[in-house]
């Protein structure tokens, strides 16, 4: 299937993709767990949680990766640019293993190959569902010299 | 100064209701979004023609978009909640990797993406990899 291969524009735009929601949720985790608990009871602390730094700073984040994911979502399919959001994970661990020296367990580095790997195989594939838009797209090459031989002998 | 507060942990069935709430609805707010972003257009294409304005203006005036859009807030929503009663070693990997398989399958019978075996390999070694990653 001939597929066209994305610009280093829309690798950035991934890319983005990729740092952006990790990032943001990390800023949300921090701030979220030095929060007292929050009850449906009183659904309004939830609100109030939206102004404390951490999560304001993680939301800022996610409004970066809201926008790359939607431009990634309007030239490529749901199921090429999800293993991208997923591979922020590993540029996060991997960031933390070699600039703030963290160590990695052998599952993490198990976990890491298996979304590198899983990655590796969606972007080799096209990044599009290519969809007949018209009818002479339908037909394959080989039966239209059929069908049109058989209009002839109508005629 | 707000001093970390130990939340008492909630039982297995009220965990499973936190994580099936957040892959549910974050589920339907992706499917609705993409199907929102596969009608208006490439948005690159758009902003070339008509500026950010005219990019920001077709994504606003979208009504699947907003639909999307609200399902993502609820799984937003949900998180959070559930951030604050469970830990992030069983929030993050659990949602993270079981939407990663809804999203698939979702994909394949509302968004007829063309899911074949290469994407599917793809979906579950990711699904894997998220959950020893952030386990």
């Amino acid at each position: 299937m001939a597929h066209e291969r994305l610009s280093a524009r829309q690798y950035m735009i991934l890319g983005f993709v990729a740092v952006c929601a990790p990032l943001g949720d990390t800023c949300l985790s921090r701030g979220m767990t030095r929060l007292p608990p929050i009850t449906l009871a009183h659904p309004a602390t939830l609100i109030a949680a939206v102004f404390t730094p951490w999560i304001a700073v993680g939301i800022a984040l996610l409004i970066g990766f809201f926008a790359s994911y939607l431009t990634a979502l309007s030239w490529a399919d749901l199921t090429y640019v999800l293993p991208a959001t997923a591979f922020g994970n590993v540029i996060v661990a991997l960031l933390s293993r070699f600039w703030l020296q963290e160590p990695i367990s052998l599952e993490r580095w198990t976990g890491i190959l298996l979304i590198t790997l899983g990655v590796g195989f969606v972007a080799q594939g096209p990044s599009l569902t290519e969809r007949p838009t018209d009818g002479e797209q339908s037909f394959s090459p080989s039966k239209e010299p059929a069908v049109q031989l058989e209009q002839e002998q109508l005629r | 100064m707000i001093i970390p507060y130990p939340a008492p942990q909630p039982g297995v069935w009220a965990a499973t209701a936190m994580i099936a709430a957040i892959v549910l609805t974050s589920t339907a707010g992706e499917v609705l979004t993409a199907a929102a972003m596969k009608s208006i257009g490439d948005l690159d294409e758009i902003r070339a023609h008509s500026g950010l304005k005219g990019a920001i203006r077709a994504v606003l005036t979208c009504p699947l978009f907003f639909a999307g859009v609200s399902f993502l807030a609820l799984a937003f929503f949900a998180l959070l909640f559930a951030l604050n009663h469970l830990n992030l070693s069983l929030v993050a990997p659990a949602s993270a990797s079981l939407t990663l398989v809804t999203n698939a399958i979702a994909a394949k019978f509302f968004l007829k993406e063309n899911v074949d075996r290469r994407r599917w390999t793809a979906a579950v070694l990711v699904c894997i990899g998220v959950y020893l990653l952030a386990h």
